[in-house]
C-alpha cells in the first residue's frame, strides 16, 4: 500500500460513507473554548440531548478572558458571562474544565499537545480554524462551525468531505533568522491564501523533520491562512520524545502500543499527494506581512508592491489594503515607524518562541513609543519561562507580562491595538479590524517582533 | 435550519477577493449575544460611517442592492475564522445566497447547517451576472434555483451549478445533521466497540 498520512488516518476514522466523498468521521477528541462551547452545549441540552462521550471533551477558556496582570473573570465582564455558561454546561455533561488561572490552561490549541491530549494518529475537532495547529502532532485536526460543534458533541462523529492532499517538501538548511513562522508565512505568499481551499496539507522535508514540536505547531497553525482544512507533520521520534509523561499521553504498556500504531502513521515513500511543491530553504528569508491578508507577505529585506507589479483585477484590493495600513505602493518596508509590538497567540506563544524574542533583546531596551506586551500560551508555558526568568528579561526590556490567552491576537476580550496604530505581532491573521477596529497588523516571528520592539521600526532581524 | 428553494433579485455586485470572516462580523459582536440581531453588525466595520449612518461607498448600502438575497464576490469568500455567526450576520441582513469561484472551508460547511446556500461559479460567469446587474440594477433579477441547480443570469443565460446531493436535500426539506446521524447510531456503537480493542491506548489515556 502506498497512501498519504492524511488518508491513512482518514479512512481508518470512517464510520460511514456518505456518498460523493462524504464520511461520516469518528472523533477522537473534542476540544471547546469559551466563545462557543457554553453556547454549543446548551443548544445540545435545548434539543434534549447529551454530550456522547464526556470524557474525550476538553474545554478550555481562552478567548473573552483578560490577559491583564493579576486577572480574575470579572477583569473583563462580558467574557465572564461566556466562562460562566462553559463552566456550568461542563460541569453538568461531566466535560473536563482547564479554568483558568489553574494548571492546564491557555490557548486551546497551545493546550491540547502540552496536555499530551492530541496524539499521533488521532482525529481532533475543535470550534475554531486553527485547530490545524494540533497537525504538527502528527494527527489529522480541523476546525468546525458551532452548529458542526453541536453534531459532534451529540455523537462524537462529524460528517465531513475528503479534501485531496497538498504537500510542501521544506528541503536544506534553515539560513540564519529564519523560522517557522518565516517558512510558512512565504508558502502562503508564494501559493496564495486560497491555494490549499479543499486541501489537507502536510509538511515534509529535511528542514521539518529537523524542526522542534513547537516549531512544527506554529508551521501548521497557519495552515488555515493558505485556506487548508488541516496541516499535518509526520509523527516521529522527536515527537514522541516530546509526548512522554505529558498529562494525557498513554503510559507503561499503553504507551507501547500506542508508539507501535504512532510508528505506522507517516505517509509512505512512494505516497501521491494531489499537488505537490518543494522549497528551497536557501532561498528564505525573514518574512513580514504589509497587507490585510497573510498572503500580502515579503522578505523583510522587500518592497510593498507597486500597482504595475499586480495583476489588474488585484489593485483594487491592493489600494484597498495599503490604505488601511497606511503604506505606499513600491515603498521598502523596513524602517515602518511601529507602535505596538504582541508576542503571543497559538502561532507563537510556546517557551521556545519566548525563548527566541528575548535572546533578541540581550538586555536592551524597547524603544520608548512602542506598547509590547507578551502573553505566554498557558499557565505551563508561563510558569516555564518565569522558572528561567524570562518575564525578567522582557520586563527589564519594557514589555509587559502578562497572562495566558488569546488576547490581542483576536481582541475579542476587549484588548484591543488603537484605531491606526501599527503592530509588529506574532500572530496569525492580519485581517481588516482584527487586533481592533483601525488597528494595522503586520505578522511576523517572535525574533523579528522582538527587533521591532528594540528599533521601534520593522528591522531585519538578522542585523541585531 | 431554514429551508432553501429559490431565491430571486438584484445580484450585490461585491466584486473583492478575501472577504474574511472577521470583516464579515467582527468578533465583539459575537461575545455574550446569540445569533439573533447579528444583522445589524453584518460588515459593520465597512458599512457604516463614524456617525453610524450608511457609508454610500459600500456596495451593498447602495439603492437597488440594499436588502437583496444574493451576494457575489471574488475567490475565497469566508476564509479566516470558523465563526459561524458570519452565516448569521449574512442572513440577518437578507442574503440567502453568495456566489464565488471559491469559499473559506468552515464558512462553507456553516451555510449548509443555516439555509445559506454557497454557489461556486467560474469567476467569468459571476463577472457577467456583475456586468449585467450593473448596466441597470433596478430592473437586473438574477434567480438561484437550489432544486434545479442553476442560477439565472439578468439577461436569461442559464448557468448550472454543482452542489453535494446531500447537502441539496438536507437544505431543500431543512433537515439537521443530528438526526441524520442519529439513524447511524448502530454503526457508531460497533465502531466503538471496535476501536476499543484495536486501539484501547486512544481511551485508556482520558477515562
Ligand atoms: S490565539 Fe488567536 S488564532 Fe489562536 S485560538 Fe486564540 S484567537 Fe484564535
Amino acid at each position: 500500500m502506498s497512501g498519504t498520512m492524511f488518508d491513512r488516518i482518514w479512512d481508518s476514522h470512517a464510520i460511514a460513507d456518505l456518498g460523493e466523498g462524504w464520511s461520516l468521521l469518528y472523533l477522537d477528541r473534542l476540544l471547546v473554548h469559551d466563545l462557543s462551547g457554553g453556547r454549543a452545549m446548551r443548544e445540545l441540552a435545548e434539543k434534549g440531548r447529551r454530550v456522547a462521550e464526556p470524557n474525550k471533551v476538553f474545554a478550555v477558556p481562552d478567548h473573552a478572558i483578560s490577559s491583564a496582570p493579576g486577572r480574575t473573570e470579572h477583569t473583563y465582564p462580558k467574557g465572564a458571562a461566556l466562562l460562566a455558561s462553559l463552566r456550568e454546561r461542563s460541569k453538568a455533561e461531566g466535560v473536563r474544565i482547564f479554568d483558568i488561572g489553574t494548571p492546564g490552561n491557555g490557548i486551546v490549541h497551545v493546550v491540547g499537545p502540552e496536555q499530551g491530549i492530541v496524539l499521533p494518529g488521532l482525529t481532533l475537532a475543535c470550534g475554531d480554524s486553527h485547530t490545524c495547529t494540533n497537525g504538527g502532532m502528527g494527527a489529522l485536526a480541523f476546525g468546525i462551525g458551532s452548529s458542526e460543534l453541536v453534531h459532534a458533541l451529540a455523537t462524537q462523529t462529524v460528517p465531513q468531505r475528503r479534501p485531496g492532499t497538498f504537500r510542501i517538501r521544506y528541503e536544506g538548511v534553515r539560513p540564519a533568522g529564519v523560522t517557522a513562522k518565516d517558512m510558512i508565512l512565504a508558502a502562503i505568499g508564494r501559493f496564495g491564501a486560497a491555494a490549499g481551499t479543499g486541501m489537507a496539507m502536510e509538511y515534509a522535508g529535511s528542514a521539518v523533520r529537523a524542526m522542534s514540536v513547537e516549531e512544527r505547531l506554529t508551521l501548521c497553525n497557519l495552515s488555515i491562512e493558505m485556506g487548508a482544512k488541516t496541516g499535518m507533520v509526520a509523527p516521529d521520534d522527536t515527537t514522541f520524545e516530546y509526548l512522554a509523561g505529558r498529562p494525557f499521553a498513554p503510559k507503561g504498556a499503553t504507551w507501547d502500543a500506542a508508539l507501535a500504531d504512532w510508528r505506522k502513521v507517516p505517509s509512505d515513500p512512494g505516497a501521491r499527494f494531489t499537488r505537490d511543491e518543494a522549497i528551497d530553504m536557501a532561498e528564505l528569508a525573514p518574512q513580514i506581512t504589509w497587507g490585510t491578508s497573510p498572503e500580502m507577505v515579503s522578505d523583510v529585506t522587500g518592497h510593498v508592491p507597486t500597482l504595475e507589479d499586480t495583476v489588474p483585477s488585484r489593485r483594487a484590493g491592493l489600494e484597498a489594503a495599503l490604505r488601511y495600513m497606511g503604506l505606499e505602493p513600491g515603498q521598502k518596508i523596513a524602517g515602518t515607524k511601529v507602535d505596538w509590538v504582541f508576542i503571543g497567540s497559538c502561532t507563537n506563544s510556546r517557551l521556545s518562541d519566548l525563548r527566541a524574542a528575548a535572546e533578541v533583546l540581550k538586555g536592551r531596551k524597547k524603544a520608548e513609543h512602542v506598547t509590547a506586551w507578551v502573553v505566554p500560551g498557558s499557565e505551563q508555558v508561563k510558569a516555564d519561562a518565569e522558572a528561567e526568568g524570562l518575564h525578567h528579561r522582557f520586563r527589564e526590556a519594557g514589555f509587559e507580562w502578562r497572562e495566558p490567552g488569546c488576547a490581542l491576537c483576536v481582541a475579542a476580550n476587549g484588548e484591543t491595538v488603537p484605531s491606526g496604530a501599527r503592530c509588529v505581532s506574532t500572530s496569525n491573521r492580519n485581517f481588516v479590524g482584527r487586533q481592533g477596529t483601525g488597528a494595522r497588523t503586520h505578522l511576523a516571528s517572535p525574533a523579528m517582533a522582538a527587533a521591532a520592539a528594540l528599533a521601534g521600526a520593522i528591522v531585519d532581524v538578522r542585523s541585531y | 435550519m431554514e429551508a432553501f428553494r429559490i431565491v430571486e433579485g438584484t445580484a450585490i455586485p461585491l466584486m473583492e477577493a478575501n472577504v474574511d470572516t472577521d470583516v464579515i462580523i467582527p468578533i465583539q459582536r459575537l461575545v455574550g449575544s446569540g445569533r439573533e440581531g447579528l444583522g445589524e453588525f453584518a460588515f459593520e466595520r465597512r458599512r457604516y460611517l463614524p456617525d453610524r449612518s450608511d457609508n454610500p461607498d459600500f456596495i451593498p448600502n447602495q439603492g437597488p442592492y440594499k436588502g437583496s438575497g444574493i451576494l457575489l464576490a471574488d475567490e475565497n469568500f469566508g476564509c479566516g475564522s470558523s465563526r459561524e455567526g458570519a452565516v448569521w450576520a449574512l442572513m440577518g441582513m437578507g442574503v440567502r445566497c453568495v456566489i464565488a469561484p471559491s469559499f473559506g472551508d468552515i464558512f462553507f460547511s456553516n451555510c449548509f447547517q443555516n439555509g445559506l446556500l454557497p454557489v461556486r461559479l467560474p469567476i467569468e460567469a459571476i463577472r457577467r451576472i456583475a456586468e449585467q446587474t450593473e448596466e441597470s440594477p433596478g430592473n437586473a433579477r438574477t434567480t438561484v434555483d437550489l432544486e434545479r441547480k442553476v442560477v439565472i443570469t439578468p439577461r436569461g443565460e442559464t448557468i448550472p451549478f454543482a452542489v453535494d446531493d446531500r447537502k441539496r436535500e438536507a437544505m431543500l426539506d431543512g433537515l439537521d445533521d443530528i438526526s441524520l446521524t442519529l439513524k447511524q447510531a448502530d454503526a457508531i456503537a460497533a465502531w466503538r466497540e471496535q476501536d476499543r480493542t484495536e486501539r484501547n491506548w486512544a481511551w485508556e489515556s482520558v477515562v
